[in-house]
């Protein structure tokens, strides 16, 4: 199999494409991807601050590791969810991603400052445990930007998270969610701007660049998520594709041009209408939001220093 | 050749020559879900592995549901 670009050996092929690249070529084609899709979504602005939702696994190494490439300035903050080993592995993947490029990781440990953790706290508040961890971050990657003055917080969702996701809003009709669902969504009044530079690409693709650029991430899945519906619309869509490669980018791009903007207009009214949290300041559309009452159950508390007003002030 | 699986680790050996693509066939692999490596790089699904290889069959799977 020759690449595409030099005709040099290829070491991956991407059906999508129906194409293989050497590594060279292959690394160009994902740095493209890149630039192509914050073009296209016009997420980022040349100097504009960024922090990066870092786990230690593949997709979040590899944004960080593009978005400094093409010259952004992105600093990368890392939460210790408390999952055991798992926690402690993706930590030192993080870390010393960040000590050997020079890069400045912030670090919130869930345990240490609000006083529970994804396990306790998925219990205690009796939510699945992905929904436990899912709200923590967005509260608290939303609120550290807020605090960090960044323009926006970088996530490393891929095409595939990006499908199994719509897939799984299309099969139960969440008009709410399907409203949000897009590669970028704009700041607004305690909400800073989001961003998922890594849409154009698959997880293959993710996972290859890392491997080929000498990056090591963490490989063992979350314990915590194994078996969760968003891996099975995963498996679900990855049979489709091996059988009509490029299903998983005309469903999930489909939707962007094409069927996006029918929900977007319910779900930027409701954004409009939240309120602030009477404990944190963060928006809701309750007195308080989800995180406070997640912390409460789980018998943590907000640290020192988050007050309701200075959120408030930071978010408007 | 020694071929190495993960969730849990594993190793297994397996008869070659053969290419990447039949090995993933043989397996029951997506290679969608997959990448193969040999030795620090990655081999094309055209890839003819040899008996004296040592692969890994990485899966890329990833994420919870937030």
């Amino acid at each position: 199999m020759k690449c595409r670009r030099c005709r040099g050996h290829a070491v991956i092929d991407v059906r999508r494409h129906n194409a293989a690249f050497c590594a060279e070529c292959f690394d160009h084609h994902c740095l493209e991807q890149v630039r192509r899709a914050i073009d296209q979504f016009d997420m980022i602005g040349s100097d504009d601050r960024l922090l990066v939702a870092v786990s230690g696994g593949k997709d979040s190494l590899m944004v960080w590791d593009a978005l400094v490439r093409l010259g952004y300035q992105a600093d990368g903050l890392y939460l210790g969810l408390g999952i055991g080993e798992y926690s402690d592995e993706s930590g030192g993947f993080a870390r010393r991603f960040a000590e050997e490029r020079g890069l400045r990781l912030i670090e919130i440990d869930l345990r240490q400052q609000y006083g529970y953790d994804i396990p306790a706290g998925s219990r205690a508040a009796k939510r699945a445990p992905c929904s436990a961890c899912g709200l923590s971050k967005r509260h608290l990657f939303n609120a550290a930007a807020l605090e960090g003055g960044y323009d926006a917080v970088v996530t490393g969702h891929n095409l595939d998270d990006e499908a199994a996701v719509l897939f799984g809003n299309v099969m139960r009709w969440e008009e709410g969610y399907l409203g949000r669902q897009y590669p970028v969504l704009p700041a607004g009044p305690g909400f800073v701007r989001k961003v998922k530079p890594l849409v154009r690409l698959g997880e293959r693709e993710t996972a290859a660049y890392c491997v080929l650029r000498g990056i090591d991430y963490v490989l063992d899945e979350c314990p915590m998520a194994v078996g969760n519906k968003h891996l099975g619309y995963k498996e679900i869509l990855n049979d489709m594709e091996a059988r009509s490669p490029g299903s998983k980018a005309a469903f999930l791009f489909g939707f962007i041009e094409r069927a996006h903007g029918r929900f977007a207009g319910d779900a930027e009214e409701e954004r409009d209408d939240l309120g602030a949290c009477t404990q944190c300041g963060a928006p809701t559309p309750g007195d308080v939001c989800a995180f406070c009452r997640l912390v409460e159950r789980a018998g943590g508390a907000m640290p020192s220093g988050s007050s309701p007003v200075e959120l408030r002030r930071k978010a408007g | 050749m020694k071929v190495v699986l993960r969730n849990p680790r594993r190793e297994i050996e397996v008869a070659g020559p053969v290419k990447v693509s039949v090995l993933l066939d043989r397996l029951e692999i997506n290679p969608e879900s997959v990448l193969v490596i040999r030795g620090d790089t990655l081999a094309a699904r055209d890839e003819d592995l040899s008996d004296d290889d040592v692969v890994e069959i990485r899966p890329v799977m990833s994420g919870g549901a937030a």
